[in-house]
């Protein structure tokens, strides 16, 4: 009995322990927005910190508080503004670009940002054995494609050239209309030279050059604290040329990787921004909280893949019976929950001016005729199909769902295969699929970027897919300068892809965020980025007025209630 | 004793060699490579990255290579994380996963041992019902269900402790010792329960009682020293356990330890990453096996014989 | 991943020692035990409402109403809808089929390696035993969370494979228990009368050293199958578990814990089915031991 008393006291004392420490902290939101410190979920440890390196969003994030290229996006995400470069001009021909550089523009380190960083960092992405997975998006200047492969060593005879400390030439292969917009990609960052050759070789990956303490950049923001797996602090560099803009002090990036525990620590008062949120929390925000949810159009599709190598789905009619018998719109209101578009073209609706003119349909009749057309009546004789998804609840939802909706609509038995991320990407990339979910967030405003992918010779292209006209009108949109008539070339091919359909469109994509009252200056835009410099945090007690808040939420929360009912 | 400890500790070494060839293979058997990403990977970059990280040379080649520098302490670099050495990663997420760990083992043992001497000791009464229908609580509830179960409580509607981070917060390493170390405590309780049964109905117990010693020090001295012994040999399986096992909790709550990334170098193809941390913790268990077993020999002089021959 | 190391460990090794008594005197005892045999009850009630599935539920299990979606118990489905409006208790009465096939064949296998294993090893002794164990050992030094995964990828995640990935798991444990009894019962007279009277090794471990020692493999594998089902909630967890549209008790409760705030019936009852379950088994192995234990 005496242990059983014993038990009780520790048990009574834990408790009170538990209590005590427990209660009554101030929370990261509270703190922070005090000091200036925005908590921001990041969605996963970032693999390295050099952009020449690293692709992810994750690190994009990191590096667009670390560093700046030559334009940036305006808040909005609506058009370009001078960055590194105070302003450019462009030559009759739209193959010269001469960017102007700043003169206050500095490194966290004090020196000044030169044309020549640029013309030593652009070189540093095209060195072969750096292994840099998007040297292609230099590709567009003059030669750079030759030098990356090793056709070429002399860097001379690549289009960039620095007549003086504060001049850029650069030279293009082709009139790039969306040149301007690669610039505010990272792989176009500029990196310091001699921060990155004190930890070894220009082309060598993974030195310690991005450590805290070593990190040179000349972004709004210089890297204080890099705990792996836990946060990245980065403080406000007092060198940057805008520094007067800047108001947050510092901002802590979290590697949150389950949008559930995300959502949770945002509700505790952890987060100031998240990263994702799960979706069966959205209707709770958007009758509890609807300021802080954060939904907007982005520019990315959710598809499926065709495997047009192997029957039946070499069969166009049998592609277009598949596509024409799921229901877009009841997948985005009752699966995927957050105001998601239905997608009846490849490319999303307005794409910096281009819409798609050829759409698919959503008729069973047809659907069905097509594929008695096709041999298979009432899909009598259909082979069945497997779908296969990689490992998440998201894709494994949306696959259910079109799962039965194939049964039902076309009497097509379909069995779901989910695969581990890269074993998916290892069977998509062997053609060892018959049909596959997939995803493509476009690189830059422009149709290019969805539409280039399915050409004959694309690397991105895993349906076997190959149509000679196609390949055609893309590479003369790709040569021309007319914005109008290259659009209209765009339009063309996209109705040959949207005919053929070796791809089934299934929705455009959101962003969703939640995001503290706290906090100023963040925008929802299609491109979801977010430049730090222009977010500020204030007290949402003290709100200036409610105009300011409605203002910066309008479109989005138009958005979220034309879904909810 | 010491001849016992040496002989095992000889025979890990083959055991250490067999798990990682065993692991090797199973890792380059897997299909996709650690490089292969959504958008395609020109091949002119592949080829790179390939050379770089030795990948294009046949697989005894790159074992070797791997196992003779693994030998001097160098797990190679990650594939994933370009800038990290594999011994970077385990330093990092190490001691947080063995902090972790022994906070959960010790409220196993507190909340196991108390729990079942407390039963033990009232068998079949209330005093025996409750805290053993809690144990068997502890072992139906899967971390990712308790995990998240205790967040919404403590977390979110008492607003008492914080929801996920460590280090953080202040008391935030509560919930996830708590969670991981439930299971633990089920198992103990159970474990102390059926010993102390057991020792108590012992003639040297009784033969104390008929002494007239005072009960407290009966059972603290005498019947938990023999009745725990088997929570003794539960220790080194359920340390290690406690170890390689953390992956769920530290998701749930955001612990930046090595249970995420050893299971992540599976997903991700990280094959420097999985060898050292699959090593790593084939060489924890062998050790703490080896630890439970001595000590349960230092305790019990039975089974010292057995060990020591057996 | 809490479990693994539990699933490891030898149950209490010193309450195991099994009689040689007639097995009617253990069942006797057993059904004294009202916690055994109320486990017993439960799990042959659940194992005949799996069965009788089709009979008991007019929905499918994976027939999907997206316009109802999901929805709290009513009396049309009783226990409430998924977010597919799938009706949860056919989904749970389909997935039990799944839980307690994993349960029960993936500890038969661990059991018939395991048996094997261990009774060969330690019936023949000797450089043979030496061998067979360290390999074991090599196998116990795997952390086994990361060969599983592995295995999983390697060969793609299919129900067989499950089985046999779960079974290559448990069975370390049951051989090393198993040749300790043999090496315990090799000793005892009628073994040694046998191999006077001249019979085979083989003939000898079947006929009368298994024999000896099921109580304590009986024992061992009622704790295990809980052990295996929660295995299967795991993998569900990580994705690597059964494909949809079937179910599983581990994927509904994977799917229930995303949204137990919204709909938190797709929690609690897959959770007190799966719990009531590996209640009943703990008390039935509990009420083995004891039954089967010399007291």
């Amino acid at each position: 009995m005496i242990t059983g008393n014993a038990l009780k006291a520790v048990l009574s004392a834990a408790f009170l322990f538990i209590a005590s420490c427990g209660f009554n902290y101030e929370t990261n939101v509270e703190s922070g927005t005090r000091q200036g410190i925005l908590h921001i979920g990041n969605g996963d440890e970032p693999r390295e910190l050099d952009p020449h390196v690293v692709t992810g969003r994750i690190e994009s994030d990191l590096c667009l508080a670390l560093l700046e290229g030559l334009v940036g996006w305006h808040p909005e995400g609506k058009r370009l503004i001078p960055a590194a470069a105070k302003s450019w001009e462009q030559s009759e021909d739209a193959r010269t670009y001469r960017f102007h550089l700043r003169e206050d523009a500095k490194w966290s380190n004090g020196d000044p940002v030169t044309a020549a960083d640029f013309v030593y960092s652009w070189r540093r992405a095209l060195l072969p054995a750096l292994g840099n997975n998007y040297a292609y998006m230099l590709y567009y200047i003059r030669n750079a494609e030759r030098f990356h492969q090793g056709e070429i060593t002399d860097f001379s005879q690549v289009g960039i050239t620095a007549p003086d400390d504060l001049t850029l030439v650069v030279e293009l292969e082709n009139p790039t209309p969306f040149f301007l917009q690669l610039l505010t990609h990272m792989s176009y960052y500029p990196v310091h030279q001699a921060t990155v050759e004190a930890f070894g070789a220009a082309d060598e990956r993974g030195t310690r050059w991005t450590r805290p303490g070593n990190h040179v950049g000349n972004g709004p923001f210089k890297l204080k604290e890099w705990v792996l797996n836990r946060s990245i602090v980065v403080e406000k560099n007092e060198h940057y040329w805008d520094a007067g803009t800047v108001k947050l002090n510092q901002i802590v990036f979290y590697p949150i990787q389950n949008a559930t525990t995300e959502e949770r620590m945002f509700r505790a008062g952890q987060l100031h921004i998240t990263n994702n949120m799960p979706v069966d929390k959205i209707a709770h925000y958007r009758q509890e909280r609807p300021g802080a949810l954060k939904i907007f159009p982005f520019f990315s599709t959710y598809y499926y893949l065709f495997n047009t190598t192997a029957t039946p789905l070499d069969q166009v009619k049998v592609r277009q019976a598949l596509t024409m018998s799921i229901d877009r719109q009841q997948i985005v209101d009752k699966i995927t929950k957050a105001g998601e578009i239905p997608a009846f073209s490849y490319t999303p609706p307005d794409t910096n001016g281009y819409t798609a003119t050829a759409q698919v349909r959503y008729d069973l009749e047809r659907a069905r005729a097509l594929l008695a057309e096709a041999g298979y009546p009432d899909g009598t004789g259909f082979p069945g199909l497997e779908l296969m998804y990689n490992t998440s609840e998201g894709h494994r939802r949306i696959a259910i769902a079109i799962q039965q909706m194939w049964k039902t609509n076309l009497n097509i038995d379909v069995t779901l295969t989910n695969q581990d991320w890269k074993v998916y990407l290892d069977k998509r990339d062997g053609k060892d699929y018959q049909v596959a979910r997939a995803g493509w967030i476009g690189d830059y405003l422009d149709p290019n970027t969805f539409l280039d992918m399915y050409t004959t010779s694309s690397g991105n292209n895993d349906t076997g897919w190959s149509h000679r006209r196609y390949d055609a009108l893309i590479a003369r949109a790709g040569a021309t300068t007319d914005q109008d008539r290259r659009f209209a070339l765009f339009q063309d091919a996209e109705s040959i892809l949207m005919t053929e359909l070796p791809i089934m469109p299934i929705y455009t994509y959101v962003s969703k965020s939640l995001v503290s009252p706290d906090v100023r200056g963040w925008r929802p835009n299609i491109l979801d980025i977010h430049p730090f410099k222009y977010i500020s945090l204030v007290p949402s007690a003290d709100e200036l007025s409610a105009d300011d808040l409605s203002a910066d939420d309008l479109s989005a929360d138009d958005l979220s209630a034309d879904d909810a009912d | 004793m010491f001849k016992f400890i040496l002989k095992r500790l000889l025979q890990a070494i083959p055991v250490l060699l067999l798990v990682s060839i065993i692991t090797f293979l199973l890792i380059h058997a897997a299909p996709g490579g650690p490089f292969a990403e959504e958008k395609a990977v020109p091949p002119e970059v592949l080829k790179h990255l390939n050379e770089r990280y030795k990948l294009d040379q046949p697989v005894h080649v790159q074992f070797y290579d791997y196992i003779s520098h693994a030998v001097r302490g160098d797990l190679g670099p990650s594939f994933k994380y370009p800038g990290r050495s594999v011994n970077e990663i385990i330093a990092a997420g190490f001691p947080v996963t063995l902090e972790l760990g022994c906070y959960a083992l010790l409220f196993a043992l507190l909340i196991g041992i108390g729990s079942g001497v407390c039963a033990s000791l009232n068998p079949n009464t209330w005093q025996d019902y409750l805290p053993m229908t809690f144990a068997t609580i502890g072992i139906c509830l899967p971390a990712y269900v308790l995990g998240p179960l205790l967040v919404l409580v403590f977390g979110i509607w008492l607003e008492w402790l914080p929801v996920a981070g460590w280090e953080l917060i202040p008391g935030d390493k509560i919930l996830p010792s708590i969670t991981l170390g439930s299971v633990y405590a089920a198992y103990v309780a159970r474990l102390s329960r059926g010993g102390m049964l057991e020792t108590l109905s012992r003639d040297f117990i009784r033969t104390a009682r008929a002494k007239g010693m005072p009960e407290a020090v009966i059972i603290v001295r005498h019947a938990m020293r023999v009745g725990l012994l088997p929570v003794v040999s539960f220790l080194g399986p359920a340390l290690a356990g406690l170890l390689s096992g953390s992956f769920v909790v530290e998701t749930i709550f955001q612990v930046p330890g090595l249970g995420r990334y050893f299971v992540q170098g599976a997903f991700n193809r990280d094959y420097t990453l999985i060898l050292g941390t699959t090593l790593l913790f084939a060489s924890l268990i062998i050790v703490f096996n080896l630890i439970a077993d001595v000590m349960l020999a230092w305790l019990d002089p039975k089974v010292r014989q057995e060990t020591v021959h057996g | 991943m809490a479990e693994p190391g539990a699933n490891r460990t030898p149950v209490n090794a010193g309450a195991m020692r099994i009689s040689t008594s007639p097995r009617q005197d253990a069942w006797r005892r057993l059904k004294k035990n009202k916690a055994a045999m109320f486990g017993l009850a439960v799990l042959a009630v659940l194992a005949v409402l799996s069965l009788l599935a089709p009979w008991i539920t007019p929905y499918s299990y994976s027939a999907q109403d997206l316009e109802l979606g999901p929805s709290p118990p009513s009396p049309e489905h009783w226990l409430g809808s998924d977010l597919f409006g799938r009706d949860l208790l056919t989904r749970m009465l389909y997935g039990s089929r799944i839980s307690l096939a994993v349960g029960f064949i993936a500890t038969a296998v661990a059991l018939f390696i395991g048996v094997s294993w261990g009774a060969t090893a330690g019936y023949l002794g000797g450089r043979v035993d030496t061998i067979m164990m360290r390999i074991v050992d090599v196998l116990y030094a795997l952390p086994f969370t990361i060969f599983i995964i592995l295995l999983m990828v390697v060969f793609g995640s299919n129900i067989i494979l499950l089985f046999l990935a779960i079974g290559a798991v448990e069975w370390l444990t049951m051989a090393r228990i198993v040749r300790g009894q043999v090496l315990h019962v090799k000793q005892k007279d009628f073994v040694e009368a046998a191999v006077s009277l001249g019979l085979s090794r083989f003939q000898i471990i079947r006929k009368h050293v298994i024999p000896n020692i099921m109580g304590t493999v009986i024992v061992y594998a009622t704790l295990t199958v809980p052990n295996v089902i929660l295995l299967e909630s795991f993998l569900s967890f990580l994705g690597l578990g059964i494909q949809p549209p079937q179910s599983s008790w581990g994927l509904l409760i994977s799917y229930g814990v995303e949204t137990m705030e919204e709909y938190p019936w797709l929690l609690i009852f897959p959770a007190t089915v799966l719990s009531v379950t590996l209640f009943s088994l703990n008390f039935l192995g509990d009420g083995l031991r004891d039954a089967l234990s010399e007291r």
